[in-house]
């Protein structure tokens, strides 16, 4: 745990004391405190590309009064520092006058220990697995032309200090483990990409040379796609595979459920609660209390413990995810969902987990009862258009159905939905659900937060695939 | 105040002391200091107000060919000492790489000439209010315009990059920018869209009508949409979407991504990879120019570069670390292009337009689909069908698709280059693209 009060002149007395007399009449706000640790390390090309280090160390100061947000960081922890954030958010809110809220939800419960992943392995033995990932790809096969593979460890500690005093503290480690793997064969270039991590040491991923399946499947995947042939253009019948293709759930319905678009009414879902927004059998949730997942938080940027917010149940739209400003005009209660990249950043709500959840039918159903359509593994990012609904995403690994069977893998085509309407469109859930391997960084307002997906396979009737065949 | 040079140059002259009498063989430097104020507007009230105020550290340590590096946000002397003693540790154990070292001497800028890129002027937040009214004013007088957001950001920004050859450089910089988006709404259809400027000198933006009058008629403009067939179909790409072309190139032509070998236009130098009527030059000495710069992030004089000549390409971009693997010598593209443009072309906008009886306008695409290493390219995207050069009706939920090394030779550019931002493209069309519909 850091003490951010043993660090310059300020201490912890004065601060409570410019707190609680900044936003006496606001109707919230706190004080942010946040040290960060973290390191990555690249091998790249043969070598041991970069290895950095860095930390940070900042407060952000938050005044809130009726809809409008002041918001001061500095990384500068001292008592001007913080008296002059203290008068910026005073000329900001001069006219406008608050209640402060006191209330917030307590929870004793942990999702993560307090360690910090940096520490719990030598350099040396990081840049040893680096060196064995690179010697095991290049052996493996002639085609292997290029190897990258990055470990990135993270420790960030913070305090919220509420007016009054109330103080929050949670301490958050986060790891990944990454490797790309370029293969050329007959004159084509192809990679393949794979990761794991989360929020445990690095050695609870690697144990029993855990790392060598991360390279089997970057393997696997570029090899795929060495074979691949040009993407049919259209609608046709999509099949989903389970776990991560789960980010078509996180782009075409968790942003358009987050409370600050709807709140504003710029989202395609602000007036469908109740309503009937996917099929039945369709149920899905954003939880930040699974166990060690990427997503995970013990207590969100504000300081509510987070919680398993059902959004979608058997396909009735329920609950939107919500931080305490979005919440309180909207007037109902945070879910725990508010979050931030780090101290320089306002608090928006975030997704954490999100997950479609088991139906009865099996991978194999979906492919026999597809006629003409493709079937998706895996794949890179997507992007959403919160007002039209419109969204993307890019296949990294996929396969053409005729006649109820996989064919051939077609190359990398972006698919597009429409997300209030592509929930209609799953006509079988499958038994199967998955969670992502913790790779996941979810990108809104410039500010990039891990978070998690999950999901069965699905089968999705009607969807445009953008190949380049005709 | 943004910190001034002698405070930032004492910072990273005590860093490299340090390094250096700790027993690092050289060392790098970069010392920032960053503030900046942003005013939101929504719905014609202040929203948000934001101020931030950074400092920033990073140093590199040399031990021989091994290398490492730290950043940091504390400039406590205190701090910087701990920081430098790990960083010169994690050096000590990685393993040495015959490529790692400062750039050479003779290839470091001398001379530092005004670009014009620091408007002291102080925006106050009161007339940043002023102006959001005004524009959002402008942005909401159709009433199918439901929502307005709108934002303008000052910043203010000084930095001293120094290494252990001697060189210590660096200079302020400023920039205003403002942005409207509009959300309009139809009895079948809410649409989003936006217009924004962005400068070095606050009296270069736009006026604050004549940005929400353009936001609130693009997004009227993009109501109740039409999803068309899949077909081949020319495409008209929109300015802001043609620039992302020549980001894409400039992606590929990386030092790094050649060196990799992990770039389509690998080995392609004195190539044909555009059409021939195209050039495409980055020129960093552009007065008030946003990716104008004295030197690179390493400290080497930049120069302007033709990287496309006739269709033909004539360079790389590159770096001290990449250009030695490919034996090279570093161009001052470390940190990638400057200011990057196509040279305007022959024809006309509406001539473009009329070219064939039937097109499709993009303005907007979302997704992450260009893939470098095998030049593929898939986006989802939304626009309008042009007939006879005239926008007949909305279109969305489509994907256009291609591969890179054929659309660049088939690019035709119109004369309506502008340099508004670093990167700067004139209205293009594309023939020959696959477009997934219904």
């Amino acid at each position: 745990m850091s003490n951010f009060f043993n660090k310059s002149d300020l201490t912890r007395q004065d601060t409570d004391k410019i707190v609680s007399e900044t936003l006496n009449n606001c109707d919230d706000g706190e004080l942010y405190l946040e040290e960060s640790k973290s390191e990555s390390i690249l091998l790249d090309d043969n070598k041991i590309k970069s290895s950095n280090y860095s930390s940070d160390l900042g407060f952000g100061f938050r005044a809130i009064s009726n809809e409008v947000v002041a918001y001061s960081y500095s990384n500068e922890i001292s008592k001007d520092s913080l008296k002059n954030s203290s008068e910026n958010l005073k000329s900001t809110l001069k006219s406008i006058k608050g209640t402060y809220n006191h209330e917030i939800p307590k929870s004793n419960k942990k999702f993560y220990k307090d360690i910090n992943p940096i520490e719990q392995k030598t350099l040396d033995s990081k840049l040893e697995v680096l060196n064995r990932v690179n010697d095991f790809l290049r052996k493996k096969d002639g085609s292997v032309k290029q190897v990258t593979a990055s470990f990135a460890g993270e420790q960030k500690s913070i305090e919220i200090i509420r007016s009054g005093g109330e103080a929050l503290t949670d301490v958050r480690p986060l790891i990944r483990f990454n490797v790309s793997v370029m293969l050329e064969k007959n004159g084509r270039k192809e990679t393949g990409v794979y990761g794991i991590g989360g929020r445990q040491s690095y050695d609870d991923y690697l144990k029993n040379d855990n790392w060598k399946n991360v390279c089997e499947e970057a393997f696997r995947i570029a090899s795929v796609n060495l074979e691949s042939k040009p993407a049919p253009a259209g609608e046709m019948k999509v099949v989903l595979g389970p776990g991560w293709p789960a980010i078509l759930i996180h782009e075409a319905i968790g942003h358009g459920l987050e409370g600050d678009f709807n709140r504003k009414k710029t989202s395609a879902f602000h007036d469908l609660m109740g309503e009937k927004v996917a099929s039945e059998g369709v149920t899905i949730v954003d939880d930040g209390t699974i166990d060690n997942r990427r997503g995970s938080l013990t207590i969100d940027d504000e300081g509510t413990p987070t919680e398993r917010t059902v959004l979608i149940e058997n396909g009735i739209l329920k609950n939107f995810m919500q931080d305490r400003h979005n919440a309180r005009l909207m007037n109902t209660r945070s879910t725990g969902s508010g979050r931030r990249e780090n101290y320089r950043h306002i608090v928006l709500p975030r997704m954490r987990n999100t997950m479609m959840l088991s139906g009865n039918q099996t991978q194999d159903e979906m492919i026999k009862s597809v006629d003409k359509g493709i079937f998706a593994v895996s794949f890179g990012g997507g992007q959403v258009d919160i007002t039209s609904g419109k969204f993307v995403f890019n296949c990294t690994e996929a396969y053409e159905i005729n006649n109820g069977k996989i064919g051939s893998p077609i190359k990398g085509a972006t698919l597009i939905g429409d997300g209030p309407s592509i929930l209609k469109e799953v006509s079988m859930v499958g038994n199967d659900m998955m969670l992502d391997p913790g790779i996941g960084t979810c990108g809104k307002a410039g500010q990039g937060v891990p978070v998690g997906v999950a999901q069965p396979s699905i089968l999705i009737d009607k969807m445009t695939v953008g190949g380049t065949k005709l | 105040m943004v910190k001034d040079q002698e405070f930032l140059k004492s910072k990273a002259s005590y860093c490299i002391d340090l390094a250096k009498k700790m027993g690092a063989t050289d060392a790098s430097v970069t010392v920032g200091h960053s503030i900046s104020e942003t005013v939101n507007f929504r719905n014609k009230s202040l929203e948000a107000s934001d101020r931030s105020d950074g400092l920033a550290l990073s140093i590199e340590t040399y031990l021989g060919k091994r290398r490492s590096s730290i950043s940091s946000s504390n400039l406590l002397d205190e701090n910087i000492k701990t920081l430098i003693e790990k960083c010169f540790e994690t050096t000590k154990i990685t393993p040495e790489d015959e490529f790692n070292s400062l750039p050479d001497k003779n290839l470091l800028a001398k001379q530092i000439s005004s670009l014009n890129l620091y408007d002291e002027t102080r925006f106050e937040n009161d007339k940043k209010i002023k102006y959001l009214k005004d524009l959002e004013e402008s942005a909401s007088s159709d009433n199918q315009i439901i929502n307005t957001e709108s934002s303008f950001t000052e910043n203010k920004s000084n930095f001293i990059l120094a290494n252990s050859d001697g060189f210590c450089h660096g200079y302020k910089t400023s920039s205003f920018a403002a942005s409207c988006v509009t959300v309009a709404k139809d009895e079948n259809s809410m649409e989003r869209d936006y217009e924004f400027s962005s400068k070095r000198h606050l009296s270069d933006i736009k006026q604050a009508t004549y940005l929400g009058n353009k936001a609130a008629k693009q997004a009227i403009k993009k109501l109740s949409p039409k999803k068309i067939g899949s077909e081949k179909i020319s495409i008209i790409f929109d300015k802001r979407i043609s620039k992302g072309m020549l980001s894409a190139f400039a992606s590929a032509i990386s030092a790094s991504a050649i060196a990799r070998g992990t770039s389509f236009l690998k080995d392609k130098i004195d190539e044909q990879v555009f059409a021939n009527s195209i050039n495409v030059i980055d020129k960093p000495d552009i007065i008030k120019g946003m990716g104008s710069q004295n030197f690179d992030s390493e400290g080497v004089n930049s120069n302007t570069l033709q990287l496309i000549e006739d269709g033909i390409l004539k360079n790389y971009l590159v770096d001290t670390y990449n250009g030695k693997k490919l034996n090279l010598k570093s161009n001052g593209r470390s940190g990638g292009t400057t200011n990057l443009y196509f040279e305007k072309g022959n024809i006309s906008y509406e001539d473009l337009m009329k070219k064939n009886s039937r097109s499709l306008y993009i303005t907007e695409t979302i997704g992450h689909g260009s893939n470098i290493v095998t030049g593929d390219y898939s986006v989802g995207a939304t626009g309008f069908l042009v007939e006879d050069g005239e926008f007949k009706y909305p279109v969305n939920e489509i994907t256009i698709a291609g591969n890179f090394k054929d659309m660049f030779k088939n690019i035709i550019l119109a004369n309506d280059l502008e340099f508004e931002y670093s990167v700067n493209s004139p209205t293009m069309m594309i023939e020959g693209m696959t477009v997934a519909g219904k």
